[in-house]
């Protein structure tokens, strides 16, 4: 019961956060010179009248403020506008959000599989050769370029043929049974996951040698050492436990972060994801769009803190008591 | 303080070699006038894509030599329909040190006509080969190092005071002020960060000057980064301005600005540099995504993350490997300032063991 109304009080603090975010992205986007039903009027396939309609949407002859609550009413209705192309937005992002979504739970998944074993290790053989081994390895996995990466698995796809270079299915995925679709979707998702996966595997590995250290170096663990428990009771069940809460609270960043860092990674390898339609968006000046996919972009964000925070109330007793 | 930082990194055998190799790097981009073969705008439409010349100092009879190189002369290859460049053998052309070249000015100022390597009048001497448009990778590698070494820290001269003086107020006025500041602040910390980086780049005017559109970029940088900062710095003040030596300087009647800056502001010092130096890197790393994608520096002026541009198309890499060479250059940078960040954290805070 404590656990519902602690959720529920963090959606409702999300609610400001989202208006604070669509005032900032609305009032930045009017900013630009760029007149937003330009390419609409360009396009001979879109007739007047959905012209007409989409000015009158937008509310383009009053004044800002005006437009902002034209805005943000149709957007709380659901509806998002049309694209430059005439197509709906609501569309193409129920067509885009679901593969990054794809994108990042694998990534997340696989990095968490990994990275929190490796930062044991290393935790555990404190500066052993394994340790600087993994410290060396996670800095040039920190350094290199997201998109340079990127650019360079695309150069081996090619060379070798082994991996298709780019998008998420093959030409004849519709006739393919549901078994050979879904390996056909792996087959096209292990390079971009490679890549996002070099880049954040890194920073978890660090973090939870940090967390670990800090916590053996703790009373309780010195106290556990002394009345004899073995070096398995005390790592795993009473050190692990408490260097991996401040893991989950990391997990949030990590999504922030990963879905910055597939823009690129998704723009490289033609992937159709959140990522590279903001980025056409952009360059296209679609203004409805880029709205749109900026706003998506945040409450994606926001949900991925706030699933954090409730994985974190659920592993750890003590926020549950202190804190509802 | 400083001293001992340095001493420490110096001790440090992977800081000292990231020292050394940022080292030579700055030095490298500082003299890149004089290094370079070539001037900024030097280009050679019928040499696009030229691989990296060749360079011989054993002539065809077997005996050592002066080192010298060929030109190369362009082709057509019938069968696969693509444009070939083979040596030109009649013609040697002597590689010169401090000759006389294109004429330049060091540093915008002074004159000068020297290089610190080139060739005769009609030889080429491309190290890294050209791009499309018959300019020199080498020297284009130099200026535009300039700016992709340079943006980081200025964005940085531009984030920080913002984020501490915002982080200050906040924390030490309390209270509703505190509450707005923070909700402000965390709103744009929920928009994904390189999506609000392309937006606010593609909003930029197009018709600016080259200077302009820089300070620009490093402003957009700037604006990504301070709301996150001042969230820490927020915290840190929160904690500090309960001591004593603030209610001491409250209560000589110093103003709340003054408490702020002068007397809340410095105990922060130490996590400010560490957080400067580990933040160099992603600023960098910024700078050359959003120019990879065409929206931050923009031709004619290089910067390593535009180079890289020409490597989106990857039939072109495929058969002109040297235009990578940014990348690799942009790696090494990284990798060199996450090495010392690492190190000054270590020595500045040895409780934190995250490296």
């Amino acid at each position: 019961m404590q656990i519902i109304k602690y959720i529920l009080k963090r959606i409702l603090q999300a609610i400001p956060l989202l208006i604070i975010v669509s005032l900032i992205s609305f009032f930045i986007i009017r900013l630009s010179p760029v007149d937003p039903l330009a390419e609409l009027r360009l396009n001979p396939s879109v007739s007047q009248e959905t012209l007409q309609k989409e000015t009158e949407r937008l509310g383009l002859d009053k004044p800002i403020i005006v437009q902002y609550a034209k805005w943000a009413k149709s957007f709380l209705k659901g509806d998002l506008g049309i694209t430059s192309n005439g197509e709906r937005v609501s569309t193409k992002l129920k067509e885009r959000i679901p593969n990054t979504l794809l994108l990042t739970t694998i990534v997340i998944l696989l990095t968490w599989l990994v990275g929190v074993p490796l930062g044991i290790a290393a935790a555990l053989h404190w500066k052993s050769p394994l340790d600087r081994l993994l410290t060396v390895l996670t800095s040039i996995g920190m350094a290199i370029p997201s998109f340079f990466f990127a650019v360079l698995l695309l150069i081996f796809a090619v060379k070798t043929g082994w991996f298709p270079i780019g998008g998420l299915t093959s030409s004849d995925f519709l006739e393919k049974s549901l078994l050979g679709q879904i390996l056909d979707i792996a087959h096209h998702l292990i390079l971009p996951v490679t890549v996002l996966f070099t880049l954040s595997l890194a920073g978890l590995q660090r973090q939870m040698r940090a967390n670990l250290l800090d916590v053996l170096d703790s009373d309780y663990v010195k106290f556990a050492r002394a009345k004899g428990l073995s070096e398995f009771d005390v790592v795993y069940k009473h050190a692990l436990r408490n260097a991996i809460n401040p893991m989950i609270t990391l997990l949030g960043f990590e999504f922030a972060g990963l879905l910055s860092g597939a823009a690129l990674t998704e723009y490289v390898f033609q992937y159709p994801g959140l990522g590279r339609l903001i980025l056409e968006a952009v360059m296209r000046s679609d203004i409805n769009l880029v709205m749109a996919s900026l706003m998506m972009g945040a409450i994606m964000l926001i949900l991925g803190n706030l699933i954090a925070d409730i994985l974190l109330i659920i592993t750890d007793p003590r926020i549950r008591r202190s804190d509802v | 303080m400083f001293k001992e930082v340095m001493k420490k990194l110096w001790d440090d055998k992977f800081a000292r070699i990231s020292l050394i190799v940022l080292g030579l790097i700055y030095f490298a981009l500082f003299f890149a006038d004089f290094i370079a073969p070539y001037t900024k705008d030097f280009s050679d439409r019928t040499m696009a894509y030229v691989p990296p010349s060749k360079i011989f100092i054993i002539d065809e009879n077997n005996h050592l030599s002066r080192p010298y190189t060929y030109n190369y002369v362009r082709g057509f290859d019938e069968e696969n329909l693509r444009i070939t460049y083979s040596l030109d053998r009649s013609q040697k052309h002597y590689i010169k040190f401090l000759a006389k070249g294109q004429p330049y000015k060091f540093l915008g100022i002074i004159p000068m006509k020297r290089h610190l390597i080139t060739t005769d009048r009609g030889g080429r001497l491309f190290l890294l080969g050209t791009d499309i448009n018959g300019r020199d990778v080498f020297s284009r590698i130099l200026f535009g190092g300039r700016i992709s070494m340079t943006i980081g820290f200025l964005a940085l001269f531009v984030l920080f005071p913002i984020g501490l003086l915002y982080g200050g107020i906040s924390g030490y006025f309390g209270g509703i002020t505190d509450t707005v500041m923070m909700r402000f602040a965390e709103a744009v910390m929920s928009i994904p960060s390189f999506y609000l980086l392309i937006i606010l780049a593609s909003i930029l005017p197009s018709g600016m000057t080259s200077v302009q559109r820089f300070m620009l970029i490093v402003v957009i940088l700037a604006l990504i980064g301070w709301a996150g900062f001042a969230r820490v710095v927020r915290g840190m003040v929160l904690s500090v301005k309960t001591r004593e030596f603030v209610q001491a300087a409250k209560s000589i009647g110093a103003s709340r600005l003054r408490i702020i800056v002068k007397h809340i502001l410095p105990q922060t010092t130490s996590f400010v540099i560490v957080a400067m130096t580990l933040s160099v890197p992603s600023y960098i790393l910024s700078e050359s995504g959003l120019s990879f994608l065409g929206l931050g520096i923009q031709q004619p002026d290089a910067s390593w993350g535009n180079m890289l541009k020409e490597a989106q198309e990857f039939t072109n890499i495929i058969y002109r490997p040297w235009l990578l060479t940014p990348g690799f250059l942009i790696f090494i940078a990284v990798l060199a300032f996450n090495v010392i960040g690492d190190t000054i954290r270590d020595v500045l805070d040895p409780k934190s063991r995250t490296n």
